[in-house]
């Protein structure tokens, strides 16, 4: 039995970083309408800065390994996202959609590149190993670690999901929604659309980096195959299942979709002999690329719609 | 009386199936007549040509051509009916030329490229010297001859014209109309809508008044300069429009 | 140093191959087709099945180390792959085009197929690298300091035939008319009575069959994995963007620019990074001027 309960809660952390991600780009493209194709990158970027600030000494880096406690780790990885996010916004955020999806597309890869490339920094193909994991020593048992991570996790979710929820209803939120629908109008309206779209993207890369932190230090091991274009394809697919524009609805997305893959391993596994290793993370790819297609072709609201927001000040006492 | 060349019955039609603009329009147009549709803004006028080109999805009612029912064929299919239609905007291919623009034209009768090019040159002589500009490059009025051009290029039987005369000054309107004058001289079968509604009156055999989505008067051109109704639908007074 | 001229136009007569597809179905379907990495891919390996079933290697011609053997592959790799591509419109790209789906929704449906195509790719044939045939190139020097093998050179020769076919097509033919009339506006294209659907499938057609020569000879080139098409997205966006997004001869332009960069940052060493130097190029650009050097603004 405690070995079910170990593997559920292993799912729920993993879920969890998952669902941040997804709630990150629901501020982006839900709320916003900004065609985010680089969502790893700024993942990858939040994890590298924890290891960097949180990790051991390596023999072979030139900065890092100043193991550092692990909340300046995750919000040092807020910060690098954040930053990176307001630069590249700065370049692209004003180019068309299908532009900003590649240029997006484009930093991710290049992002991976220097993980890959630049050893100095990150060690290149080989990773940052031994990083800390938080609220570890607390506890002889591994389950009880986990428990306590797993609490940690929701907690950073709920504080990000309440601080979402307030925005998007206040003010703020409301110019987002009408860039969203009419970029013209608001414009129009003497509101600076290009600002607003920064600040979404950049907070909203925030919060993915800080999602990417949670991981490198729960997992204790980053490297670039860890990041890539797949991660981005997947927080896609979780946010239009569980509902874009609606934050419910992205932790939703998170939480079934990481289950359909999870569950679509074990089944895979079980039926494939081990040999087929690679042949079976081709065809949960085309699963979940099926997924999206029917979610995209039948429901393509997802699963919990977009809530009709009436802002604070507007409903009647 | 022959068949009508257009004949459109009771037709119901809009941008949106649960919201038609059109409520039950039904007018002729009979071989080599030029027929006029008028009407105050939002009456209705260019949807009204939009559906009989298949644009719009009519709800209700027929459009039949030479006795043929075309309700409900698509766009593209509807040169092969020969029944040409002009836009009011945008109805020339801009970053192709002049001469690209008429070869477009004959796309369904490419065997009759040469004859029908000639028809269309002696019609609008200038577009010869101007075959190989970008139409995009050329003045509201050249379009325009470009934008008829084309459309005679599949020899249709009937041309339908949406404002061919809006955007242009008044003495190129002119110009534009007694064009259509000569157009109907070579057979071909006019509807046009129209704002400017004294000066396409002036060559039209007869016309219809549409209002709110409905017919509100019909008859010929002589009678409806006439008919203070139509002033009153127009002018909001009582008056007529004097044909001058 | 000028070494890096000759590899980038190598690079940029394949990225242009590769990239006119993406130019057209951008203009004509309006839509990004981020799958296009992986016509490439499924080109070469369609490619790779002729080649086995015929069983007598890529032949040779002269000094070029294939022949008719491998441009007959090529021909078969052209209509397979048009065929799947087709397929894969009116399952997926048509109906999401008739329920007037949202630009967005499209470029992810053609991430998904992207996805979903190497890994089928990965499933079929393996994802170990394979070639067409095992030769050793013989290099020799065309200008002083720079050295070609005769395959680079039949490379650009085929792709220079290519483009004039194609221009050729674009502008002599009723069909690459009606192409750019429904690239510049579908509505008065129908109402001229083109037929916007057969429109499609050619533009399909053309573009495929395109990227499919860019796959095979970049499987020649080098070797033939899931990833390979894939690695070309970057730098054929790059070349498209850059050059100007409604201009062919923008794309061509483009992907000269981006080949040498890649070219150049290979010469510096910096192979690993090329494909991240390329795309900060092409931001550079639009930086600069956001509608490509050859295109229109806005």
């Amino acid at each position: 039995m405690e070995s079910y309960f170990s593997v559920l809660v292993f799912f729920l952390i993993s879920a969890s970083f998952f669902s941040l991600t997804t709630l990150g780009l629901n501020l982006q493209w839900g709320f916003t309408g900004l065609f985010n194709v680089g969502i790893v990158g700024f993942y990858a970027i939040g994890a590298y800065t924890s290891a960097i600030l949180t990790g051991p000494p390596y023999p072979d880096t030139l900065i890092g390994g100043l193991g550092l406690w692990f909340p300046i780790g995750f919000i040092g990885a807020m910060v690098t996202s954040g930053l990176a996010a307001l630069i590249v916004g700065f370049v692209t955020l004003r180019l068309r959609e299908d532009f900003l999806a590649i240029s997006t597309f484009g930093i991710a890869m290049s992002i991976q590149l220097v993980t890959l490339n630049f050893e100095s920094l990150t060690r290149g193909p080989n990773g940052m190993y031994s990083l800390p994991r938080p609220l570890s020593g607390l506890s002889d048992s591994n389950l009880v670690d986990n428990i306590l991570y797993l609490i940690l996790c929701l907690a950073i979710i709920g504080a990000v999901y309440w601080a979402f929820e307030r925005m998007v209803r206040s003010p703020w939120g409301r110019v987002l929604r009408a860039i969203r629908e009419d970029e013209t109008a608001a414009a129009a309206l003497g509101k600076n659309v290009f600002a607003i779209r920064l600040q979404s993207f950049v907070v909203g890369s925030a919060v993915m980096g800080l999602a990417g932190a949670m991981q490198a230090n729960f997992i204790g091991f980053v490297s670039p195959q860890d990041f890539l274009p797949i991660f981005t394809f997947q927080v896609f697919v979780m946010l239009i299942v569980g509902g874009s524009g609606n934050n419910m609805g992205a932790l939703l997305g998170g939480l079934v979709v990481w289950g359909l893959w999870s569950f679509s391993e074990q089944v895979i596994g079980a039926i494939l002999p081990a040999t087929f290793n690679t042949e079976a993370g081709a065809v949960r790819i085309v699963l979940i690329g099926l997924i999206l297609a029917l979610a995209l072709l039948y429901r393509p609201e997802g699963i919990l719609r977009e809530k009709r927001i009436v802002s604070r000040e507007a409903r009647l006492s | 009386m022959a068949e009508p060349m257009l004949a459109v019955r009771d037709v119901e039609a809009g941008y949106n199936p649960s919201l038609p603009i059109l409520h039950g329009i039904s007018l002729e147009v009979f071989e080599g007549e030029i027929v006029t549709v008028l009407g105050p803004n939002g009456a209705g006028k260019s949807t009204l040509i939009k559906a009989i080109a298949g644009l719009l999805s009519v709800s209700r009612g027929s459009v039949k051509i030479a006795g043929r029912d075309i309700t409900g064929l698509e766009t593209h299919q509807l040169i092969r009916e020969r029944v040409a239609y002009v836009p009011q905007t945008e109805n020339v291919f801009a970053r192709l030329s002049v001469e690209e623009n008429l070869a477009l034209g004959a796309l369904h009768n490419p065997d009759q490229f040469t004859a029908q090019r000639r028809r269309v040159l002696d019609l609008f002589p200038d577009l010869e010297r101007l075959g190989h500009l970008a139409a995009g490059k050329l003045s509201g009025g050249q379009r325009q001859m470009v934008a008829v051009g084309r459309a005679l290029m599949a020899d249709p039987i009937l041309l339908m014209l949406d404002e061919p005369s809006a955007g242009l000054s008044p003495k190129l309107a002119q110009v534009v109309f007694s064009q259509l004058i000569r157009v109907k001289e070579v057979g071909v079968t006019i509807l046009m809508v129209e704002q400017n509604a004294r000066a396409a009156l002036k060559i039209s055999d007869r016309g219809y008044v549409l209002a709110e989505g409905q017919e509100k008067v019909h008859g010929d051109a002589q009678s409806l300069l006439d008919n203070p109704e139509v002033g009153e639908l127009y002018l909001g007074a009582k008056s007529r429009l004097v044909r001058s | 140093m000028m070494q890096f001229v000759a590899d980038g136009i190598v690079s940029a007569a394949l990225i242009a191959l590769g990239a006119i597809g993406i130019s057209m179905t951008y203009n004509i379907l309006r839509f990004a087709n981020f799958a296009q990495g992986e016509i490439l891919t499924v080109g070469a390996y369609f490619a790779l099945l002729l080649v086995g079933i015929m069983g007598a290697g890529i032949g040779a011609m002269g000094p070029i180390a294939f022949g008719w053997p491998l441009l007959l592959s090529i021909v078969f790799a052209m209509a397979a792959t048009s065929i799947v591509v087709l397929i894969v419109d009116w399952l997926l790209f048509r109906q999401l085009r008739n329920r007037n789906a949202a630009r967005i929704t499209l470029i992810m449906a053609a991430f998904g197929v992207s996805l979903m195509g190497r890994n089928i790719v990965t499933l079929v044939a393996g994802g170990e690298p394979q070639y067409y045939a095992f030769f050793i190139p013989k290099a020799f020097e065309i200008l002083p300091g720079v050295k070609l093998i005769p395959d680079d050179l039949a490379i650009i020769a085929i792709s220079v035939i290519a483009f004039a076919a194609l221009f050729t097509f674009m502008t002599r033919t009723s069909m690459g008319r009606q192409m750019r009339a429904v690239a510049e506006n579908p509505t008065l294209a129908r109402v001229n009575g083109i037929d916007v659907r057969a429109v499609i499938r050619w533009t399909w057609i053309i573009g495929a069959s395109l990227a499919t020569i860019a796959g095979v000879l970049l499987a020649h080139n080098t070797q033939l994995r899931p990833e390979m098409g894939f690695d070309m997205l970057l730098p054929m966006f790059a070349a498209l963007i850059l050059g100007g997004a409604s201009n062919l001869y923008g794309t061509i332009l483009g992907a000269l620019v981006i080949g040498l960069t890649e070219a150049l940052a290979v010469s510096f060493g910096l192979a690993g990074y090329r494909a991240a130097i390329t795309f900060m190029v092409m931001l550079a650009v639009l930086l600069f001027r956001p509608q490509g050097l050859l295109g229109e603004k806005e």
